[in-house]
């Protein structure tokens, strides 16, 4: 993971903490609170400090990483009409919306958990503008626009000056490249106020390590800045430098994305303990073909000549990969999981099921002492896996993969289970070949 | 440009990871390189000045150094940084080294998860210098038969098995250093196996990438065609297609992108690499293998076939004459159990038909024909060096000048009352040199040390007579308790002559000197006496012969001025001690009215 998107509300509190230094010259109130329901947010307007939650008109919105909440009808600004939100509107809306699960215009599904809520900023169209960086290839690239609001990116070419810096390029030339590059549209009493805000835009972008920052729209009400809509990324890699510049945001899994089943979960937190990698994910629990590859690159290689050899993915039952020399224990646990997994249900066609024991020939990890926890669970599983007509494929290089592929075999046929063993005169993924062959 | 690597490369390994190393020696043993291919090793916070390594059955030093700067100022022809440093100091290191004019010509980064920012801004950093990165997040790469970085490969058998002990004919690149090894397997069967590799590295950000590789393997005549491992995600590959299409590339290349599952997901699965997705239709692992194949670029119908591909493409250069066939050399192997020596010795040895004393046979030093004087065994056997003759005479000088001070200082005194309780000559000596030390002799040490301290840190005479008053010492060197300016030490005398004449230049002596003249006008005793002068002119003695300010402070630190008196008065304390038993002394007691007592009852507590 590099580059993870945090929440609005993280967003513009990171913004708060850093205005002095960054935008002088420019005021910001952050005027911001992110609440999960109604009486989180009364409870909120009674604490000292956010006494405006009474007394202005509001504004509440999602805060879940997902975009064009206009358009998918989720920002309450209105009632009867634009910026008349009461508090206590705003929490019945919040809790209404938590009750459902609702569906985006995108397909996605989900349950909204987490709203930000804002005063409501009267402006005009004319003050909005739009501003964002992120890195195109080696350089990183600052897009400007007079015209800021959802509608921007309908007739982006036109609208949206881009501004592309070099890793290497000093404060004056970034300076003097967004003069010479500040948007036609800018009315001449802000183009000022506007370039001094985009350079120092670029430098707060560029020295708190984002990864991607925009906002859409930003309003100019004199030096006053409203930051209405906020969407940001974090190169999270950067996060032992950044400390509590980051005002400790986090990183919310995208909305809509399905929940882990107990099995993937009990693999990711497995691997958060662990020294090594452990990855699991399901992909048709129903599946024909099991895959229990070491490595990363390697596990890539399996699927895809899964995919290539059967015509689809339809067989595929999971993908993941065990590397980093995980201790036996941690090898028994996974392929435990795996095994458990795989003989829930037969094969709908009648088909035998088919279990990839794969790796790239493996540059230190041992590859007997990790096949005994493979072992270990065969023992377990035995007849579980006769029962669905298992047929195991082994193919592995590396460390003392002679006594590995030896011992496999040995359990394998004392047990009973139908097996193939190879080692690195195969090539790698030429045993999927021989399972669908077969 | 050409090959990365040579037989010669020789690399600083940043963080003592001695598996790493240990392998990296292995493979040079097997493989017959004529010098090791780690030259030293940093580590800043070791406490050790080497660390030791097999090389076949036998153990070699690595130095170890505190920081990169030092390590190449020691071994300016090593090229080669190979930075383990973790992702917290990985930029720093390599950024350390880049500074390092002419220096690195690669730098291998093994990190994975340097911030971006600071990961392009190393890499632009090198590509402004004209320094290779490879990686980070990489297990680096190899040049068979010549030099191989840290773990590529794995282990020795597998690195026969897959022929990376000897150069073929194939340049293979991958992103995956999983996969590495495998490619160079499936190569070492299909075909005879690869003249270079390296695997690029796994991050979003790399140094080097497919095409600088790619390019450099074409410019190098030993590589005849190209692998190319891809991946989904990212835009590399079609600078490849484009250096093919225009001509920069005419070696063949069989390429293929793993990551062609991806497409039949939507979204939340993530294969592979974590950087590894595609951002655009162009960038799906399908795409660049379609573009690929258009540009004339080999490429399998799926990763499976791929050592088909090979097998066809090294038959088709061989039938016409560009691939031939390769005679396999001849290995050295490694002994299975080795055991680590408890002891080391780099001063002497008693193996071949005639012992030596750092190289010279014992009979070269021994007889006056040789021209070689006890000054000249000193220096070889405590500095390993051969010193000049104006050197080794001063060596001399200082023995016989030490070697006796009468029978009433307090170690000759010591010895004579041992020789006379009946002891054996061993005993009786070890009584008179056990009392050399802070008040006895030793002295040399320590007007050495404090007189070149003053020198080093630009003090001047008074400012120094001023420092070792307010750390409360007296001033080791200066005084005699009774010669004095009027009435000198012709010791001194002789061997300030001698240094005038013979030394190329005497700074500290020098700036004694002027430290002697501001004492003696408080005192006439205070004069510079023998021990100084004998300890700052080994200093002065030092400095002309080239040794780093490191190096002497070394000396003193270990003792080495001390050894010449112990050495010279050794003589001297001998001579008491045969003196003794020739005249047959009896048993001393030391007489009561000699003694003052004053003995109280002792308190009850």
């Amino acid at each position: 993971m590099a580059q993870r998107a945090i929440r609005e509300y993280d967003g513009k509190a990171i913004f708060s903490k850093h205005w002095e230094k960054y935008f002088s010259g420019f005021r910001y109130g952050f005027k911001s609170v992110l609440v999960t329901n109604g009486d989180e947010l009364r409870a909120k307007a009674q604490e000292h400090g956010f006494e405006w939650l009474k007394q202005e008109a509001l504004v509440a919105k999602p805060d879940m990483l997902f975009g064009k909440r206009g358009k998918n009808d989720l920002v309450l600004f209105r009632t009867t009409k634009p910026g008349d939100v009461t508090l206590e509107e705003a929490a019945r809306w919040i809790d209404e919306k938590i009750a459902h699960e609702i569906t985006l215009l995108s397909g996605q599904k989900g349950t909204l958990t987490h709203f930000i809520v804002e005063p409501f900023t009267p402006h005009a169209q004319e003050q909005e503008y739009y501003i964002s960086a992120t890195t195109v290839g080696e350089d990183d690239v600052l897009y400007l626009s007079a015209e800021g609001g959802m509608e921007v990116e309908e007739g982006w070419e036109e609208k949206v000056n881009e501004v592309t810096i070099s890793i290497t390029m000093k404060d004056n030339e970034i300076e003097h490249l967004i003069r010479a590059n500040v948007p036609e549209g800018i009315p001449a009493e802000n183009k000022e106020r506007f370039i001094a805000f985009a350079e120092q835009f670029y430098k707060f972008y560029r020295d708190l390590n984002f990864a991607y920052l925009e906002i859409n729209p930003i309003v100019m009400i004199g030096n006053d800045m409203h930051i209405l809509d906020l969407v940001a990324r974090l190169d999270d890699t950067a996060g032992f430098m950044m400390g509590d510049a980051w005002c400790g945001a986090e990183f919310p899994t995208a909305f809509g994305m399905e929940d882990q089943s107990p099995e993937e979960k009990a693999i990711a937190e497995a691997d958060s303990k662990s020294g090594a990698s452990l990855k699991l994910t399901v992909l048709n629990p129903m599946g024909r073909i099991w895959t229990m590859v070491a490595g990363g690159g390697a596990s890539v290689v399996y699927a895809d000549t899964i995919a290539d050899l059967a015509g689809n993915v339809s067989d595929l039952a999971n993908y993941g990969e065990y590397s980093g020399g995980p201790t036996t224990g941690e090898t028994k646990f996974y392929a435990d999981t795996v095994l458990d997994l795989m003989t829930r249900h037969k094969d709908p066609k009648g088909r035998d099921k088919i279990l990839i024991i794969g790796g790239a020939i493996a540059n230190f990890t041992d590859v007997a002492k990790t096949f005994t926890g493979i072992i270990q669970s065969f023992e377990t599983y035995a007849e579980k896996m006769k029962a669905v007509g298992a047929r195991i494929y082994v193919r592995r290089g590396g460390p003392n993969y002679e006594k590995g592929l030896k011992d496999i075999k040995e359990a394998a046929d004392r047990l009973g289970l139908y097996i193939e063993v190879y080692g690195p005169e195969t090539h790698v993924t030429d045993i999927v070949r021989m399972a669908l062959e077969k | 440009m050409g090959a990365l690597f040579t037989k010669d490369t020789q690399a600083i390994f940043w963080n003592n990871n001695a598996s790493a190393i240990q392998r990296m020696l292995d493979y040079d043993y097997v493989v017959n390189r004529a010098k090791p291919s780690v030259a030293a090793i940093v580590a800043p916070t070791s406490g050790n000045k080497f660390e030791k390594f097999f090389y076949g059955p036998d153990e070699i030093m690595v130095p170890i150094f505190r920081n990169t700067t030092e390590a190449a100022a020691a071994f300016p022809k090593a090229d080669v940084l190979l930075n383990f440093a973790s992702f917290r100091t990985a930029y720093d290191v390599t950024m350390e080294a880049i500074t390092l004019k002419g220096q690195f010509k690669t730098v291998m980064v093994t990190a994975e998860g340097i911030p971006e920012r600071l990961a392009r801004k190393m890499n632009q950093a090198a590509r402004d210098a004209g320094v290779v990165v490879i990686g980070p997040a990489t297990v680096g790469g190899i040049a068979p038969g010549a030099f191989k970085i840290a773990n590529v490969g794995g282990t020795i058998e597998n690195i026969v098995n897959s022929k990376l002990h000897r150069a073929g004919s194939c340049g293979l690149v991958t992103r995956s250093g999983g996969l590495f090894n495998e490619l160079s397997n499936i190569i070492a069967i299909n075909a005879d196996g690869i003249a270079e590799g390296v695997a690029i590295g796994g991050d979003r950000f790399v140094g080097s990438v497919f095409i600088d590789n790619l390019l450099r393997m074409e410019s190098n005549p030993a590589v005849k065609y190209m692998v190319l491992l891809g991946e989904v995600g990212g835009t590399e590959e079609y600078k490849v297609i484009e250096a093919v299409k225009n001509g920069q590339i005419k070696k063949p290349i069989i390429a293929w992108c793993i990551g062609t599952i991806a497409k039949h997901f939507s979204s939340g699965v993530q294969f592979g690499h974590a950087g590894a997705s595609a951002n655009a239709d162009s960038e799906t692992a399908a795409a660049k293998n379609t573009a690929m194949a258009a540009a004339g670029i080999y490429v399998p119908a799926s990763f499976n076939d791929l050592p088909r591909t090979i097998a066809d493409v090294y038959t088709k250069l061989k039938a016409e004459g560009i691939v031939v066939d390769i005679e396999e050399p001849s290995l050295r192997t490694v002994p299975k159990v080795r055991r680590k020596k408890e002891f080391i010795c780099t001063i002497s040895d008693d193996r071949g038909d005639e012992a030596t004393y750092a190289g010279y046979p014992i009979s070269s030093v021994a007889t006056p024909e040789t021209g070689f004087g006890i000054g000249d065994v000193i220096s070889l056997l405590w500095f390993k060096k051969r010193y000049p003759k104006w050197a080794t005479d001063y060596l001399e000088t200082v023995i016989k000048t030490v070697a006796d001070h009468g029978p009433a200082v307090s170690g000759a005194h010591n010895a004579k009352v041992t020789a006379r309780a009946g002891k054996d000559v061993i005993s009786s000596l070890v009584t008179g040199l056990l009392t050399i030390g802070p008040r006895f002799g030793g002295a040399i040490d320590d007007a050495a040390r404090y007189f070149k301290y003053a020198n080093d840190h630009g003090m001047t005479p008074a400012q120094f007579i001023d420092y070792m008053k307010k750390e409360g010492k007296t001033i080791s060197g200066i005084g005699h308790r009774i010669k004095s300016v009027r009435n000198p030490d012709l010791r001194v005398s002789g061997l300030k002559k001698y240094a005038a004449e013979f030394f190329p230049s005497t700074p500290l002596l020098d700036f004694a000197l002027e430290v002697e003249k501001l004492t003696t006008s408080k005192k006439d005793n205070l004069i510079l006496n023998v021990d100084g002068t004998i300890g700052i002119l080994m200093v002065d003695m030092w400095r002309a012969l080239g040794y780093s300010e490191e190096e002497i402070d070394g000396f003193i630190d270990a003792g080495a001025l001390n050894a010449f008196f112990v050495v010279g008065r050794s003589i001297g304390f001998i001579g008491h001690i045969l003196d003794e038993k020739r005249l047959g002394m009896p048993m001393y007691r030391h007489p009561t009215d000699d003694i003052l007592y004053n003995v109280e009852l002792a308190d009850e507590i």
